[in-house]
């Protein structure tokens, strides 16, 4: 803009820059400064002291007991690489936390409120009866089989102990029906659940294997 | 809110409710008022219980969808629960501690609920034999609400009986409702018909332990308090603290006795002092005389002293405000917070930018607006270093550069350019720095724990087998062979672990600390206005 005769001007008061006219630039920057710059003063230690310290366990507690509340809530299993047959019969539910959580359904809007234990049961029942329907077919036959293999059994054993035999066979008649009416949750988990004729543990895929044994192994596992 | 403040959020929400709430709750922060549609209703209740979250109707009116609205302050308040229980310790002992832990845990219980499951824990700690007497714990609960520590949960606006539509709200003097008890007046808990009603209520089938009549056949559940919960009041406790900083500031500038008056000051005033006020309901000389703790044996005429000097004070913590009755006094409460946040500002400049930026800082803050040459002049400091100061506290943005031109054309040669330090926007850039900090120091906890996720897992399992072997009463042998396999450095790893968990926590809390001053300077100046 303006020419300077001879010697250039600026228009500023050039002290305030650091540097004089005609002495060498400062060092440009050829890389971004770094994310974590070297500190030039170290920060003050922390205080110490009786309140601090109980302030400290006070919020590990909390931290570790807001866990176990109702009120954490985990996300459901993400399904990890290939479908398993067995994912089917292990479940996927994380147990229940040891308190319940009631919330007071009146304070809070209707259309929050999921399935009240009522209704929870009649959807189970909803389920477990279309399971029985698409299963038919194929349980159809291995149950009869079953139960013409178990009623050998207790014919045979009918001297000995016939009432026994007539308990046992109630029992699995009401284990079964249990079943269809979604509230069989005093039966013997490994055995009946879903529905299966298998214990729990035919299920077990085996990833869990080779993950407890860290005591001392002197013998090689191969 | 900010974008440090709901990352903020997102962390502590994560902690304590898992990773579920805590995507709804960033979900709802971002986007301001949703409805139903898209999220996932449990987390909602839990924000809602917690009193974090809020409904009404929404933008379409009654017959709309329902909206929900987050608040991020409250979430933030999470940082502070230690120190809401721990003062809660101090005030009213270990059971009105457990009273605020479980209520705090819980969001909002009713007191029937508290005053068991407390009455169950303190009898856990005890030794055999011994029970709790349900009367410690309810008179620690009517105290908590009798000093307004504890609030009733608020009205919930009425949902129609269709489900769908509309929701009514009803209109209620808050404050009023906010305080009202139950029917059962806390009077009546001590009486000894209540008292026994309420062990009926507790212990139906059990023999009552402390009560001489016959249970009748009550159900546990029907106390008669139902619907009404109660709630911890944060407002109270931030008074408190609030208090607490002016008098140790008191204590640290002057000495312990005038830490004393102060404190008999706000003591007196508290109840007649509306919330937010700038200064204290007037107190006269005759009435602090009265009201000071006899145990610090001062004199009237020292009093007097003491009044004076606390007046004369630049740091205007009391001020006179009329002569009648001795002389009338009020505490600045405003102007001690104001004060407060700047010596915070002061020692942040100290300790990252050296004591001579401070003085620098300190210079521009009384003085307002400088030009480089008079602050140089100003803090004795060479003139090549105290441009290199000044223009890294620009470069951070602690001092701004203000152009007052001469000519319209704005040439540099002929404009005056000021520095000067504004303390509002600077306490409100440091809060964000700080919630940045404690952002900063959970995502490191979280990294750490994560790191070192096979150690810890490995020791808590040989913990429990050590637990399990003693419990059935192994030998010395059996227990020393499962402690070594832990290995040495294991052992030291899983120390420096320890070490660094517990130093961040602190860290935390002490943060927090700073987080608090700020904010409430912060509300005191948007309150004035």
């Amino acid at each position: 803009m303006s020419l300077g005769r001879g010697r250039t001007q600026f228009t500023f008061n050039v002290d305030s820059l650091g540097f004089g006219r005609g002495e060498a630039l400062p060092a440009s920057a050829l890389v971004p400064s770094p994310l974590f710059p070297p500190l030039q003063f170290r920060p003050v230690p922390l205080p110490t002291g009786e309140e601090v310290d109980y302030m400290l366990a006070l919020k590990q507690e909390l931290r570790a007991s807001s866990k176990i509340l109702p009120s954490h809530i985990r996300p459901g299993r993400v399904k990890i690489d290939v479908d398993r047959y067995s994912d089917k019969y292990q479940s996927g539910e994380p147990k229940h936390s040891a308190v319940e959580w009631n919330p007071d359904w009146s304070r809070l809007p209707r259309e929050l409120c999921i399935m009240g234990p009522k209704t929870r049961k009649a959807s189970e029942c909803i389920t477990a009866i279309t399971l029985l329907h698409h299963r038919h077919f194929l349980t159809f036959a291995i149950e009869m089989a079953f139960f013409h293999c178990w009623f050998q059994q207790t014919l045979e054993k009918n001297e000995k102990n016939q009432s026994e035999g007539e308990e046992d066979e109630e029992k699995k008649k009401t284990g079964e029906e249990e079943e269809e009416s979604g509230e069989g949750e005093d039966y013997d988990e490994e055995e009946f659940e879903e529905e299966t004729d298998y214990i729990m543990s035919y299920f077990d895929n085996g990833e869990d294997f080779g993950g407890d044994s860290d005591d001392n192994m002197d013998e090689a596992t191969y | 809110m900010t974008a440090q403040e709901v990352r903020l959020c997102a962390l502590l929400l994560q902690e304590h409710f898992g990773e579920v709430v805590e995507k709804v709750g960033t979900h709802l922060l971002r986007s301001g008022a949703l409805n139903l549609r898209a999220l996932v209703k449990k987390s909602l209740c839990v924000l809602v219980q917690h009193g974090m979250c809020t409904f009404g109707p929404g933008r379409r009116g009654p017959a709309g969808p329902l909206e929900y609205r987050v608040s991020c302050e409250r979430i933030l308040y999470m940082l502070r629960y230690p120190r809401y229980i721990y003062t809660a310790k101090s005030l009213y002992g270990d059971t009105g501690e457990l009273v605020m832990e479980e209520i705090l845990q819980r969001g909002q219980m009713t007191m029937s609920n508290t005053v068991r499951t407390v009455a169950d824990r303190l009898t856990q700690n005890m030794e055999d034999g011994q029970s709790t007497d349900y009367n410690d714990v309810v008179t620690a609960f009517s105290r908590l609400v009798e000093t307004h520590f504890l609030q009733r949960f608020s009205e919930v606006p009425e949902s129609p009986v269709g489900g769908k539509g509309g929701v009514q709200m009803k209109m209620v003097t808050w404050v009023q409702e906010l305080q009202r008890k139950p029917n059962w007046s806390t009077q009546r808990w001590e009486s000894r018909a209540v008292h026994t009603h309420l062990c009926e209520c507790i212990y139906p089938q059990h023999q009552p332990l402390r009560c001489n009549s016959t249970p009748p056949a009550l159900s546990p559940q029907a106390c008669g308090d139902e619907g009404i919960y109660w709630q911890v009041n944060v407002e109270r406790f931030h008074l408190h603290f609030r208090h607490q900083a002016i008098i140790s500031a008191v204590a640290s500038k002057l000495d312990q006795t005038s830490s004393e008056i102060v404190r008999t000051m706000l003591r007196m005033s508290e109840v007649t002092t509306p919330a937010n006020a700038a200064y204290t309901q007037a107190v006269s000389a005759n009435e602090i005389f009265r009201a000071v703790p006899p145990s610090y044996n001062i004199s009237r005429p020292i009093l007097d002293q003491y009044l004076t000097l606390l007046v004369d004070d630049p740091m205007e913590f009391v001020g006179k405000a009329g002569d009648s009755g001795g002389g009338m006094y009020v505490v600045n409460l405003h102007r001690a917070l104001a004060n407060l946040a700047r010596a915070t500002l002061e020692s942040v400049v100290q300790e990252r930018f050296g004591s001579r930026s401070a003085r620098i800082f300190r210079l521009l803050l009384r003085k307002r607006h400088l030009e480089q040459k008079q602050v140089e002049d100003f803090a004795m400091i060479p003139a090549k270093e105290a441009k290199d100061m000044l223009y890294t506290l620009l470069s951070e943005n602690l001092v701004q550069l203000q152009e007052i031109p001469k000519t319209p054309d704005h040439a540099p040669s002929r404009t005056f350019y000021l520095y000067t330090v504004n303390q509002l926007p600077t306490a409100r850039l440091l809060l964000q720095n700080c919630y940045k900090a404690v952002g900063n120091l959970i995502d490191r906890r979280l990294f750490e724990t994560k790191e070192n996720k096979r150690h810890l897992e490995k020791s808590q399992r040989i913990e429990a087998i050590l637990g399990s072997l003693q419990a059935s009463g192994a030998e010395p042998a059996q227990l020393a062979e499962v402690e070594e396999m832990i290995t040495a450095p294991e052992r030291q790893q899983l120390e420096a672990l320890r070490h660094h968990i517990n130093k961040l926590d602190s860290s935390e809390n002490q943060v927090d600390e700073t987080i608090f001053l700020l904010e409430s300077y912060i509300k005191s100046t948007s309150c004035s206005r």
